[in-house]
Protein backbone atom coordinates (compact mmCIF):
# COMPACT_ATOMS: atom_id res chain seq x y z
CA UNK A 1 0.00 0.00 0.00
CA UNK A 2 2.96 2.28 0.67
CA UNK A 3 4.06 2.27 -2.96
CA UNK A 4 0.58 2.84 -4.37
CA UNK A 5 0.17 5.78 -2.02
CA UNK A 6 3.33 7.29 -3.44
CA UNK A 7 2.08 6.70 -6.97
CA UNK A 8 -1.18 8.33 -6.05
CA UNK A 9 0.63 11.31 -4.58
CA UNK A 10 2.66 11.67 -7.77
CA UNK A 11 -0.41 11.35 -9.95
CA UNK A 12 -2.36 13.96 -8.02
CA UNK A 13 0.55 16.35 -8.01
CA UNK A 14 1.12 16.03 -11.74
CA UNK A 15 -2.53 16.13 -12.80
CA UNK A 16 -3.66 18.88 -10.48
CA UNK A 17 -0.31 20.62 -10.09
CA UNK A 18 -1.55 24.17 -9.58
CA UNK A 19 -4.48 23.21 -7.40
CA UNK A 20 -2.49 21.29 -4.83
CA UNK A 21 -0.76 23.33 -2.19
CA UNK A 22 1.13 20.55 -0.51
CA UNK A 23 1.01 16.83 0.00
CA UNK A 24 2.65 14.46 2.42
CA UNK A 25 2.56 10.85 3.48
CA UNK A 26 2.62 10.40 7.22
CA UNK A 27 1.74 7.31 9.26
CA UNK A 28 1.03 5.61 5.97
CA UNK A 29 -1.70 8.10 5.12
CA UNK A 30 -1.77 10.63 2.34
CA UNK A 31 -2.75 14.17 3.22
CA UNK A 32 -3.30 16.64 0.40
CA UNK A 33 -3.86 20.32 0.95
CA UNK A 34 -5.80 22.35 -1.55
CA UNK A 35 -7.32 25.78 -1.83
CA UNK A 36 -10.93 26.11 -0.79
CA UNK A 37 -11.76 27.72 -4.13
CA UNK A 38 -10.51 24.66 -6.00
CA UNK A 39 -12.24 22.16 -3.75
CA UNK A 40 -14.99 21.15 -6.11
CA UNK A 41 -12.67 20.43 -9.03
CA UNK A 42 -10.23 18.48 -6.91
CA UNK A 43 -12.99 16.34 -5.45
CA UNK A 44 -14.50 15.79 -8.88
CA UNK A 45 -11.11 14.64 -10.13
CA UNK A 46 -10.59 12.31 -7.17
CA UNK A 47 -13.97 10.77 -7.72
CA UNK A 48 -13.84 10.27 -11.46
CA UNK A 49 -10.17 9.66 -12.34
CA UNK A 50 -9.47 6.09 -13.35
CA UNK A 51 -6.56 5.74 -10.93
CA UNK A 52 -8.29 7.39 -8.00
CA UNK A 53 -11.95 6.40 -7.94
CA UNK A 54 -12.56 7.80 -4.49
CA UNK A 55 -16.24 7.12 -4.72
CA UNK A 56 -17.03 7.20 -1.05
CA UNK A 57 -16.88 10.20 1.23
CA UNK A 58 -16.19 8.77 4.65
CA UNK A 59 -16.38 11.86 6.79
CA UNK A 60 -15.75 15.57 7.09
CA UNK A 61 -13.84 16.66 10.15
CA UNK A 62 -13.63 20.28 11.20
CA UNK A 63 -10.74 21.54 13.29
CA UNK A 64 -10.41 24.88 15.06
CA UNK A 65 -7.06 26.61 15.55
CA UNK A 66 -8.00 29.93 17.17
CA UNK A 67 -4.46 31.28 17.01
CA UNK A 68 -4.10 30.83 13.24
CA UNK A 69 -5.05 33.51 10.77
CA UNK A 70 -6.90 30.88 8.79
CA UNK A 71 -8.72 29.63 11.79
CA UNK A 72 -10.60 26.61 10.54
CA UNK A 73 -9.56 23.48 8.79
CA UNK A 74 -11.77 20.93 7.12
CA UNK A 75 -10.47 17.47 6.46
CA UNK A 76 -12.36 15.38 3.94
CA UNK A 77 -11.77 11.65 4.23
CA UNK A 78 -12.28 9.62 1.08
CA UNK A 79 -12.17 5.92 0.42
CA UNK A 80 -11.68 4.08 -2.84
CA UNK A 81 -12.99 0.54 -2.88
CA UNK A 82 -11.48 -0.24 -6.28
CA UNK A 83 -7.94 0.62 -5.32
CA UNK A 84 -8.30 0.03 -1.59
CA UNK A 85 -6.90 3.47 -0.80
CA UNK A 86 -7.72 6.32 1.49
CA UNK A 87 -6.96 9.98 1.09
CA UNK A 88 -7.31 13.01 3.31
CA UNK A 89 -8.06 16.34 1.69
CA UNK A 90 -7.36 19.44 3.73
CA UNK A 91 -8.55 23.01 3.29
CA UNK A 92 -7.80 25.98 5.52
CA UNK A 93 -9.92 29.10 5.64
CA UNK A 94 -10.82 32.15 7.62
CA UNK A 95 -13.72 32.53 9.96
CA UNK A 96 -16.17 34.26 7.62
CA UNK A 97 -15.49 32.30 4.49
CA UNK A 98 -18.19 30.25 2.84
CA UNK A 99 -17.20 26.83 1.60
CA UNK A 100 -18.66 25.19 -1.45
CA UNK A 101 -20.92 22.28 -0.60
CA UNK A 102 -20.15 18.79 -1.88
CA UNK A 103 -23.74 17.61 -1.80
CA UNK A 104 -23.95 17.62 -5.61
CA UNK A 105 -21.10 15.13 -5.89
CA UNK A 106 -21.67 13.16 -2.70
CA UNK A 107 -25.24 13.15 -1.36
CA UNK A 108 -23.92 11.93 1.97
CA UNK A 109 -22.08 15.23 2.47
CA UNK A 110 -25.43 16.72 3.41
CA UNK A 111 -25.50 15.75 7.08
CA UNK A 112 -21.74 15.88 7.45
CA UNK A 113 -21.76 19.53 6.37
CA UNK A 114 -24.71 20.22 8.61
CA UNK A 115 -22.70 18.82 11.48
CA UNK A 116 -19.72 21.04 10.67
CA UNK A 117 -22.07 24.01 10.44
CA UNK A 118 -23.59 23.12 13.78
CA UNK A 119 -20.31 22.51 15.56
CA UNK A 120 -18.13 25.22 14.02
CA UNK A 121 -20.47 27.70 12.35
CA UNK A 122 -18.93 27.16 8.93
CA UNK A 123 -21.34 28.09 6.16
CA UNK A 124 -21.69 26.08 2.99
CA UNK A 125 -22.66 27.46 -0.38
CA UNK A 126 -25.36 25.62 -2.38
CA UNK A 127 -26.26 23.38 0.51
CA UNK A 128 -29.91 22.31 0.15
CA UNK A 129 -30.80 22.33 3.82
CA UNK A 130 -28.28 23.94 6.13
CA UNK A 131 -29.82 23.55 9.58
CA UNK A 132 -28.42 22.60 12.94
CA UNK A 133 -28.37 18.87 13.39
CA UNK A 134 -27.01 17.59 16.70
CA UNK A 135 -27.65 20.41 19.14
CA UNK A 136 -30.92 21.36 20.74
CA UNK A 137 -33.69 23.29 19.00
CA UNK A 138 -32.88 26.97 19.42
CA UNK A 139 -29.29 26.35 20.49
CA UNK A 140 -26.87 29.26 20.29
CA UNK A 141 -23.14 29.05 19.67
CA UNK A 142 -20.90 26.46 18.11
CA UNK A 143 -19.79 23.89 20.67
CA UNK A 144 -16.65 22.47 19.10
CA UNK A 145 -14.96 25.84 18.73
CA UNK A 146 -12.11 26.05 21.16
CA UNK A 147 -13.51 29.19 22.78
CA UNK A 148 -16.81 27.48 23.66
CA UNK A 149 -16.72 26.43 27.32
CA UNK A 150 -16.98 22.73 28.05
CA UNK A 151 -19.84 23.26 30.47
CA UNK A 152 -21.85 25.30 27.96
CA UNK A 153 -24.13 28.23 28.81
CA UNK A 154 -27.58 26.79 29.49
CA UNK A 155 -28.87 23.88 31.46
CA UNK A 156 -32.31 22.32 31.43
CA UNK A 157 -34.43 20.89 34.18
CA UNK A 158 -38.04 19.98 34.74
CA UNK A 159 -39.77 22.64 36.75
CA UNK A 160 -42.43 21.28 39.05
CA UNK A 161 -43.94 24.74 39.38
CA UNK A 162 -44.32 25.47 35.70
CA UNK A 163 -44.93 21.83 34.76
CA UNK A 164 -42.47 21.99 31.92
CA UNK A 165 -38.79 21.82 31.07
CA UNK A 166 -37.10 25.15 31.68
CA UNK A 167 -33.79 26.55 30.44
CA UNK A 168 -31.51 28.31 32.92
CA UNK A 169 -27.96 29.61 32.85
CA UNK A 170 -25.49 26.98 34.02
CA UNK A 171 -24.95 27.07 37.77
CA UNK A 172 -22.21 24.83 39.08
CA UNK A 173 -21.34 24.22 42.72
CA UNK A 174 -17.77 24.12 41.59
CA UNK A 175 -16.49 25.44 38.29
CA UNK A 176 -15.00 23.02 35.85
CA UNK A 177 -11.31 22.79 36.64
CA UNK A 178 -8.85 21.97 33.97
CA UNK A 179 -5.65 20.94 35.68
CA UNK A 180 -2.45 21.21 33.79
CA UNK A 181 -0.61 18.06 34.72
CA UNK A 182 2.02 18.40 32.09
CA UNK A 183 5.41 18.58 33.67
CA UNK A 184 8.87 19.19 32.29
CA UNK A 185 9.56 15.61 33.30
CA UNK A 186 10.67 13.89 30.17
CA UNK A 187 10.11 10.27 29.36
CA UNK A 188 12.46 8.41 27.10
CA UNK A 189 10.58 8.80 23.87
CA UNK A 190 8.92 12.12 24.35
CA UNK A 191 9.37 14.07 21.21
CA UNK A 192 8.62 17.43 22.71
CA UNK A 193 11.81 19.40 22.58
CA UNK A 194 13.14 20.90 25.75
CA UNK A 195 13.32 24.36 24.26
CA UNK A 196 9.57 24.28 23.73
CA UNK A 197 8.97 24.17 27.43
CA UNK A 198 8.70 27.74 28.41
CA UNK A 199 8.71 27.80 32.19
CA UNK A 200 7.21 31.27 32.40
CA UNK A 201 4.34 30.32 30.17
CA UNK A 202 3.35 27.39 32.37
CA UNK A 203 0.14 27.78 34.23
CA UNK A 204 -0.81 25.64 37.14
CA UNK B 1 -63.11 15.45 -11.32
CA UNK B 2 -59.69 15.72 -9.74
CA UNK B 3 -59.79 15.10 -6.07
CA UNK B 4 -57.62 17.40 -4.04
CA UNK B 5 -55.43 15.64 -1.50
CA UNK B 6 -53.55 17.21 1.34
CA UNK B 7 -50.42 15.58 2.68
CA UNK B 8 -50.41 14.79 6.35
CA UNK B 9 -47.47 15.45 8.63
CA UNK B 10 -46.85 12.79 11.20
CA UNK B 11 -44.48 12.96 14.09
CA UNK B 12 -42.86 9.58 14.71
CA UNK B 13 -40.98 9.43 17.99
CA UNK B 14 -38.89 10.38 19.94
CA UNK B 15 -40.88 8.27 22.38
CA UNK B 16 -41.84 5.42 20.12
CA UNK B 17 -40.85 1.80 20.74
CA UNK B 18 -39.96 1.25 17.09
CA UNK B 19 -37.83 4.38 16.93
CA UNK B 20 -34.89 2.44 18.40
CA UNK B 21 -34.08 5.03 20.97
CA UNK B 22 -34.64 8.69 20.50
CA UNK B 23 -35.24 9.20 16.81
CA UNK B 24 -37.72 11.86 15.91
CA UNK B 25 -38.97 11.38 12.41
CA UNK B 26 -41.21 13.92 10.73
CA UNK B 27 -43.09 12.08 8.05
CA UNK B 28 -45.13 13.58 5.29
CA UNK B 29 -47.82 11.18 4.23
CA UNK B 30 -50.13 10.96 1.30
CA UNK B 31 -52.66 8.52 2.63
CA UNK B 32 -50.42 5.72 3.80
CA UNK B 33 -47.59 6.48 1.38
CA UNK B 34 -44.59 8.25 2.79
CA UNK B 35 -43.67 11.25 0.68
CA UNK B 36 -40.85 12.60 2.75
CA UNK B 37 -39.04 11.70 5.92
CA UNK B 38 -37.04 14.20 7.91
CA UNK B 39 -35.12 12.60 10.77
CA UNK B 40 -34.39 14.89 13.69
CA UNK B 41 -31.42 13.59 15.57
CA UNK B 42 -29.32 14.88 18.41
CA UNK B 43 -31.67 14.07 21.26
CA UNK B 44 -28.92 11.94 22.75
CA UNK B 45 -26.08 14.32 21.91
CA UNK B 46 -23.61 14.38 24.77
CA UNK B 47 -20.73 16.22 23.19
CA UNK B 48 -18.39 13.24 23.26
CA UNK B 49 -15.92 14.87 20.90
CA UNK B 50 -15.72 18.01 23.00
CA UNK B 51 -15.31 16.01 26.20
CA UNK B 52 -12.51 13.92 24.74
CA UNK B 53 -10.55 17.09 23.97
CA UNK B 54 -10.43 17.77 27.71
CA UNK B 55 -9.33 14.31 28.82
CA UNK B 56 -6.11 12.39 28.66
CA UNK B 57 -5.93 9.48 26.28
CA UNK B 58 -6.63 6.95 29.02
CA UNK B 59 -9.59 8.94 30.27
CA UNK B 60 -11.00 9.37 26.77
CA UNK B 61 -11.37 5.66 26.16
CA UNK B 62 -14.51 4.98 28.25
CA UNK B 63 -16.46 7.49 26.15
CA UNK B 64 -16.27 5.04 23.30
CA UNK B 65 -18.24 2.45 25.24
CA UNK B 66 -21.08 4.91 25.37
CA UNK B 67 -21.32 5.41 21.63
CA UNK B 68 -22.63 2.20 20.20
CA UNK B 69 -23.55 0.72 23.54
CA UNK B 70 -24.51 -2.67 22.18
CA UNK B 71 -20.97 -3.42 20.96
CA UNK B 72 -18.77 -1.31 23.20
CA UNK B 73 -15.38 -2.89 22.67
CA UNK B 74 -15.42 -2.46 18.90
CA UNK B 75 -15.52 1.28 19.42
CA UNK B 76 -12.72 1.24 21.96
CA UNK B 77 -10.71 -0.69 19.45
CA UNK B 78 -10.77 2.12 16.88
CA UNK B 79 -9.52 4.65 19.39
CA UNK B 80 -6.85 2.35 20.79
CA UNK B 81 -5.61 1.68 17.26
CA UNK B 82 -5.46 5.40 16.49
CA UNK B 83 -3.41 6.20 19.58
CA UNK B 84 -1.16 3.22 18.93
CA UNK B 85 -0.54 4.33 15.38
CA UNK B 86 0.56 7.77 16.52
CA UNK B 87 2.72 6.36 19.30
CA UNK B 88 3.98 3.47 17.15
CA UNK B 89 3.48 1.01 19.98
CA UNK B 90 3.72 -2.71 19.45
CA UNK B 91 0.76 -4.66 20.78
CA UNK B 92 1.66 -8.09 22.21
CA UNK B 93 0.29 -10.96 20.17
CA UNK B 94 -1.87 -12.37 22.97
CA UNK B 95 -3.55 -9.00 23.37
CA UNK B 96 -4.37 -8.97 19.67
CA UNK B 97 -6.09 -12.32 19.97
CA UNK B 98 -8.03 -11.26 23.03
CA UNK B 99 -9.09 -8.08 21.26
CA UNK B 100 -10.35 -10.00 18.26
CA UNK B 101 -12.26 -12.44 20.47
CA UNK B 102 -14.05 -9.61 22.21
CA UNK B 103 -14.67 -7.64 19.04
CA UNK B 104 -16.37 -10.67 17.54
CA UNK B 105 -18.37 -11.16 20.73
CA UNK B 106 -19.40 -7.54 20.28
CA UNK B 107 -20.44 -8.25 16.72
CA UNK B 108 -22.64 -11.14 17.84
CA UNK B 109 -24.09 -8.98 20.63
CA UNK B 110 -25.01 -6.27 18.17
CA UNK B 111 -26.37 -8.57 15.49
CA UNK B 112 -28.54 -10.52 17.93
CA UNK B 113 -30.01 -7.28 19.16
CA UNK B 114 -30.61 -6.01 15.67
CA UNK B 115 -32.04 -9.15 14.15
CA UNK B 116 -34.38 -9.80 17.03
CA UNK B 117 -35.61 -6.25 17.50
CA UNK B 118 -36.17 -5.89 13.80
CA UNK B 119 -38.31 -9.01 14.02
CA UNK B 120 -40.06 -7.44 16.97
CA UNK B 121 -40.78 -4.33 14.91
CA UNK B 122 -42.50 -6.38 12.26
CA UNK B 123 -44.47 -8.40 14.74
CA UNK B 124 -42.43 -11.38 15.92
CA UNK B 125 -41.99 -11.43 19.67
CA UNK B 126 -40.29 -14.76 20.34
CA UNK B 127 -36.89 -14.15 18.67
CA UNK B 128 -36.12 -11.31 21.02
CA UNK B 129 -36.87 -13.47 24.04
CA UNK B 130 -34.56 -16.19 22.79
CA UNK B 131 -31.88 -13.84 21.57
CA UNK B 132 -31.63 -11.79 24.71
CA UNK B 133 -30.83 -14.86 26.75
CA UNK B 134 -27.73 -15.35 24.62
CA UNK B 135 -26.82 -11.70 24.89
CA UNK B 136 -26.92 -12.08 28.64
CA UNK B 137 -24.39 -14.91 28.43
CA UNK B 138 -22.15 -12.84 26.20
CA UNK B 139 -22.33 -9.87 28.48
CA UNK B 140 -21.26 -12.11 31.33
CA UNK B 141 -18.13 -12.79 29.31
CA UNK B 142 -17.62 -9.08 29.05
CA UNK B 143 -18.07 -8.80 32.78
CA UNK B 144 -15.64 -11.57 33.57
CA UNK B 145 -12.95 -9.94 31.43
CA UNK B 146 -13.48 -6.29 32.24
CA UNK B 147 -15.67 -6.08 35.32
CA UNK B 148 -18.75 -4.61 33.68
CA UNK B 149 -21.41 -5.90 31.36
CA UNK B 150 -21.72 -2.90 29.11
CA UNK B 151 -19.24 -0.12 29.65
CA UNK B 152 -16.23 -2.32 29.52
CA UNK B 153 -13.30 0.12 29.32
CA UNK B 154 -11.15 -2.90 28.64
CA UNK B 155 -8.87 -2.00 25.75
CA UNK B 156 -5.83 0.11 26.39
CA UNK B 157 -3.31 1.78 24.18
CA UNK B 158 -0.83 -1.02 23.74
CA UNK B 159 -3.03 -3.97 24.67
CA UNK B 160 -5.87 -4.78 27.01
CA UNK B 161 -6.31 -4.02 30.68
CA UNK B 162 -6.07 -7.49 32.20
CA UNK B 163 -5.45 -11.01 31.03
CA UNK B 164 -8.43 -13.32 30.80
CA UNK B 165 -8.64 -16.42 32.99
CA UNK B 166 -8.45 -19.87 31.46
CA UNK B 167 -11.94 -20.76 32.67
CA UNK B 168 -13.37 -17.84 30.72
CA UNK B 169 -11.70 -19.05 27.55
CA UNK B 170 -13.22 -22.48 28.11
CA UNK B 171 -16.65 -20.99 28.69
CA UNK B 172 -16.45 -18.87 25.55
CA UNK B 173 -15.51 -22.00 23.64
CA UNK B 174 -18.46 -23.85 25.12
CA UNK B 175 -20.74 -21.00 24.11
CA UNK B 176 -19.37 -21.06 20.56
CA UNK B 177 -20.17 -24.74 20.32
CA UNK B 178 -23.76 -24.25 21.42
CA UNK B 179 -24.54 -20.93 19.78
CA UNK B 180 -24.91 -22.08 16.13
CA UNK B 181 -27.88 -24.10 17.33
CA UNK B 182 -29.49 -20.91 18.63
CA UNK B 183 -28.90 -19.21 15.29
CA UNK B 184 -30.62 -22.15 13.63
CA UNK B 185 -33.54 -21.71 15.98
CA UNK B 186 -33.76 -18.01 15.21
CA UNK B 187 -33.59 -18.76 11.53
CA UNK B 188 -36.29 -21.36 11.97
CA UNK B 189 -38.52 -18.65 13.35
CA UNK B 190 -37.75 -16.00 10.78
CA UNK B 191 -35.98 -16.95 7.57
CA UNK B 192 -38.88 -18.75 5.92
CA UNK B 193 -41.55 -17.09 7.95
CA UNK B 194 -44.24 -15.84 5.59
CA UNK B 195 -45.07 -12.70 7.53
CA UNK B 196 -41.43 -11.82 8.12
CA UNK B 197 -40.73 -12.18 4.42
CA UNK B 198 -43.75 -10.15 3.42
CA UNK B 199 -42.57 -7.35 5.62
CA UNK B 200 -38.93 -7.42 4.52
CA UNK B 201 -38.46 -8.74 1.02
CA UNK B 202 -38.10 -5.91 -1.50
CA UNK B 203 -38.46 -3.27 1.15
CA UNK B 204 -35.88 -0.52 1.36
CA UNK B 205 -33.88 -1.57 -1.67
CA UNK B 206 -30.45 0.03 -2.04
CA UNK B 207 -28.54 -0.31 -5.30
CA UNK B 208 -24.77 -0.62 -5.39
CA UNK B 209 -24.25 2.90 -6.68
CA UNK B 210 -26.56 4.43 -4.13
CA UNK B 211 -24.92 2.54 -1.31
CA UNK B 212 -21.62 4.12 -2.33
CA UNK B 213 -23.06 7.59 -2.80
CA UNK B 214 -24.65 7.53 0.62
CA UNK B 215 -21.42 6.46 2.34
CA UNK B 216 -22.87 3.17 3.46
CA UNK B 217 -20.60 0.65 5.09
CA UNK B 218 -20.81 -2.68 6.79
CA UNK B 219 -23.89 -4.78 6.26
CA UNK B 220 -25.69 -1.95 4.49
CA UNK B 221 -23.03 -2.02 1.78
CA UNK B 222 -22.59 -5.78 1.64
CA UNK B 223 -26.33 -6.33 1.53
CA UNK B 224 -26.28 -4.47 -1.78
CA UNK B 225 -23.64 -6.75 -3.22
CA UNK B 226 -20.43 -4.85 -2.59
CA UNK B 227 -17.91 -7.29 -1.13
CA UNK B 228 -16.19 -4.87 1.20
CA UNK B 229 -15.13 -5.64 4.72
CA UNK B 230 -12.28 -3.85 6.44
CA UNK B 231 -11.31 -7.05 8.21
CA UNK B 232 -10.46 -8.49 4.79
CA UNK B 233 -9.50 -5.49 2.69
CA UNK B 234 -7.49 -3.47 5.18
CA UNK B 235 -6.81 -6.09 7.83
CA UNK B 236 -5.89 -4.91 11.28
CA UNK B 237 -4.74 -6.96 14.28
CA UNK B 238 -4.59 -10.63 13.30
CA UNK B 239 -7.52 -10.84 10.92
CA UNK B 240 -5.36 -11.78 7.99
CA UNK B 241 -4.28 -14.98 9.76
CA UNK B 242 -7.87 -16.05 10.26
CA UNK B 243 -10.11 -17.92 7.93
CA UNK B 244 -13.57 -16.46 7.52
CA UNK B 245 -15.98 -15.50 4.80
CA UNK B 246 -17.77 -12.27 4.04
CA UNK B 247 -21.46 -12.80 3.33
CA UNK B 248 -22.71 -10.56 0.53
CA UNK B 249 -26.32 -9.86 -0.36
CA UNK B 250 -27.88 -9.74 -3.79
CA UNK B 251 -30.92 -7.50 -3.82
CA UNK B 252 -30.01 -4.94 -1.19
CA UNK B 253 -33.35 -5.14 0.57
CA UNK B 254 -34.12 -5.51 4.26
CA UNK B 255 -34.34 -9.27 3.96
CA UNK B 256 -30.85 -9.60 2.44
CA UNK B 257 -29.42 -7.49 5.18
CA UNK B 258 -31.08 -9.76 7.72
CA UNK B 259 -29.53 -12.80 6.04
CA UNK B 260 -26.11 -11.13 5.98
CA UNK B 261 -26.29 -10.49 9.70
CA UNK B 262 -27.27 -14.07 10.43
CA UNK B 263 -24.34 -15.34 8.36
CA UNK B 264 -21.95 -12.88 9.97
CA UNK B 265 -22.85 -14.28 13.37
CA UNK B 266 -21.88 -17.73 12.18
CA UNK B 267 -18.62 -16.39 10.81
CA UNK B 268 -17.92 -14.60 14.06
CA UNK B 269 -18.34 -17.83 15.95
CA UNK B 270 -15.78 -19.42 13.63
CA UNK B 271 -13.37 -16.55 14.19
CA UNK B 272 -13.68 -16.83 17.95
CA UNK B 273 -13.07 -20.57 17.84
CA UNK B 274 -9.97 -20.09 15.69
CA UNK B 275 -8.66 -17.45 18.08
CA UNK B 276 -9.23 -19.67 21.09
CA UNK B 277 -7.42 -22.49 19.40
CA UNK B 278 -4.43 -20.32 18.52
CA UNK B 279 -4.47 -18.14 21.64
CA UNK B 280 -0.79 -17.73 22.52
CA UNK B 281 0.67 -17.10 25.95
CA UNK B 282 2.45 -13.93 26.93
CA UNK B 283 1.89 -10.38 28.09
CA UNK B 284 -1.39 -8.62 27.30
CA UNK B 285 -0.19 -5.05 27.24
CA UNK B 286 2.77 -3.14 26.04
CA UNK B 287 5.79 -3.56 28.29
CA UNK B 288 6.73 0.06 27.73
CA UNK B 289 6.05 1.61 31.12
CA UNK B 290 5.80 5.05 29.64
CA UNK B 291 2.46 3.95 28.21
CA UNK B 292 1.08 1.07 30.23
CA UNK B 293 1.14 1.08 34.02
CA UNK B 294 3.47 -1.28 35.90
CA UNK B 295 1.94 -4.17 37.81
CA UNK B 296 0.97 -3.98 41.45
CA UNK B 297 3.88 -6.02 42.82
CA UNK B 298 6.44 -3.80 41.18
CA UNK B 299 4.88 -0.69 42.64
CA UNK B 300 5.52 -2.02 46.15
CA UNK B 301 9.15 -2.75 45.38
CA UNK B 302 10.41 -0.35 42.78
CA UNK B 303 10.64 3.42 43.04
CA UNK B 304 10.74 3.68 39.26
CA UNK B 305 7.48 1.74 38.93
CA UNK B 306 5.80 3.92 41.52
CA UNK B 307 6.78 7.06 39.65
CA UNK B 308 5.54 5.61 36.39
CA UNK B 309 2.25 4.69 37.97
CA UNK B 310 1.79 8.14 39.44
CA UNK B 311 2.72 9.95 36.26
CA UNK B 312 0.51 7.78 34.09
CA UNK B 313 -2.57 8.39 36.20
CA UNK B 314 -2.07 12.12 36.66
CA UNK B 315 -0.39 13.43 33.55
CA UNK B 316 -1.00 10.47 31.29
CA UNK B 317 1.24 9.86 28.33
CA UNK B 318 2.04 12.34 25.65
CA UNK B 319 1.34 11.42 22.09
CA UNK B 320 3.56 12.68 19.27
CA UNK B 321 2.25 15.41 17.03
CA UNK B 322 0.33 14.27 13.99
CA UNK B 323 -3.00 13.19 12.65
CA UNK B 324 -4.26 9.75 11.92
CA UNK B 325 -7.42 8.04 10.74
CA UNK B 326 -8.09 4.49 11.79
CA UNK B 327 -11.17 2.52 11.01
CA UNK B 328 -12.45 -0.80 12.21
CA UNK B 329 -15.25 -2.95 10.91
CA UNK B 330 -17.71 -2.45 13.72
CA UNK B 331 -20.92 -4.51 13.62
CA UNK B 332 -22.76 -1.59 12.05
CA UNK B 333 -20.15 -0.63 9.52
CA UNK B 334 -16.99 1.37 9.30
CA UNK B 335 -16.35 3.00 12.64
CA UNK B 336 -13.50 5.45 12.35
CA UNK B 337 -11.55 7.74 14.60
CA UNK B 338 -9.76 10.73 13.16
CA UNK B 339 -7.32 11.81 15.82
CA UNK B 340 -5.22 14.95 15.84
CA UNK B 341 -2.55 15.23 18.47
CA UNK B 342 -0.63 18.40 19.24
CA UNK B 343 2.02 16.52 21.17
CA UNK B 344 0.39 16.98 24.56
CA UNK B 345 -1.30 14.46 26.81
CA UNK B 346 -4.79 15.24 25.47
CA UNK B 347 -6.16 14.82 21.96
CA UNK B 348 -6.43 18.13 20.15
CA UNK B 349 -9.34 16.86 18.11
CA UNK B 350 -11.04 13.52 17.90
CA UNK B 351 -13.59 13.16 15.13
CA UNK B 352 -15.69 10.07 15.44
CA UNK B 353 -17.04 8.57 12.27
CA UNK B 354 -20.14 6.63 13.18
CA UNK B 355 -21.62 4.34 10.53
CA UNK B 356 -25.16 4.91 11.76
CA UNK B 357 -24.95 8.61 10.98
CA UNK B 358 -24.63 8.01 7.24
CA UNK B 359 -27.17 5.21 7.30
CA UNK B 360 -29.83 7.27 9.00
CA UNK B 361 -29.15 10.11 6.60
CA UNK B 362 -30.39 7.92 3.78
CA UNK B 363 -33.68 7.31 5.59
CA UNK B 364 -35.49 9.87 3.46
CA UNK B 365 -34.31 8.28 0.25
CA UNK B 366 -35.00 4.73 1.47
CA UNK B 367 -38.51 5.27 2.68
CA UNK B 368 -39.92 7.51 -0.06
CA UNK B 369 -42.84 5.79 -1.74
CA UNK B 370 -43.10 3.08 0.88
CA UNK B 371 -46.03 2.53 3.20
CA UNK B 372 -46.05 3.91 6.71
CA UNK B 373 -45.88 0.37 8.09
CA UNK B 374 -42.55 -0.12 6.32
CA UNK B 375 -40.90 2.64 8.31
CA UNK B 376 -40.11 0.43 11.32
CA UNK B 377 -38.94 -2.38 9.05
CA UNK B 378 -36.49 -0.14 7.19
CA UNK B 379 -35.40 1.57 10.36
CA UNK B 380 -34.79 -1.81 11.95
CA UNK B 381 -32.66 -3.02 9.08
CA UNK B 382 -30.53 0.14 9.14
CA UNK B 383 -29.30 -0.97 12.55
CA UNK B 384 -29.43 2.40 14.23
CA UNK B 385 -28.16 2.93 17.73
CA UNK B 386 -28.50 6.47 18.90
CA UNK B 387 -25.47 6.45 21.09
CA UNK B 388 -23.29 6.57 18.01
CA UNK B 389 -25.49 8.62 15.71
CA UNK B 390 -25.74 11.51 18.16
CA UNK B 391 -22.37 11.09 19.85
Amino acid sequence: MQSSLKDLEKLINSELSSKIKSSKIENNELLVETDEAELLEVVQFLKSNENCKFRQLIDIAGVDYPENEKRFELIYLFLSHEHNLRIKLLIKFQINQTIISLTKIFPSANWMEREVFDMYGVKFKNHPDLRRILTDYGFKGHPLRKDFPLTGFNEVRYSEKEKKVVYEPVKLEQNYRNFDFESPWEGTNYLKEIKDINKDGKKN
Amino acid sequence: MVKKTKSLSLNFGPQHPAAHGVLRLILELDGEIVEKADPHIGLLHRGTEKLIEQKTYTQALPYFDRLDYVAPMNQEHAFALAAEKLLSVEVPIRAKYIRVIFCEIGRILSHILNVTTQALDVGALTPSLWGFEERETLMTFYERASGSRLHANYFRTGGVHKDIPLKLVEDIEKFCKSFPKIIDDLEGLLTDNRIFKQRNVEIGIVSKQEALDHSFSGVMLRGSGVPWDLRKSQPYEIYKDLDFKIPVGKNGDCYDRYLCRIEEMRESVKIILQCIEKLPKGPVKSIDNKISPPNRDDIKQSMEALIHHFKLFTEGYRVPKGDVYTAVEAPKGEFGVYLISDGSNKPYRCKIRAPGFSHLQAMDYLIRGHMLADVPAVLGSLDIVFGEVDR
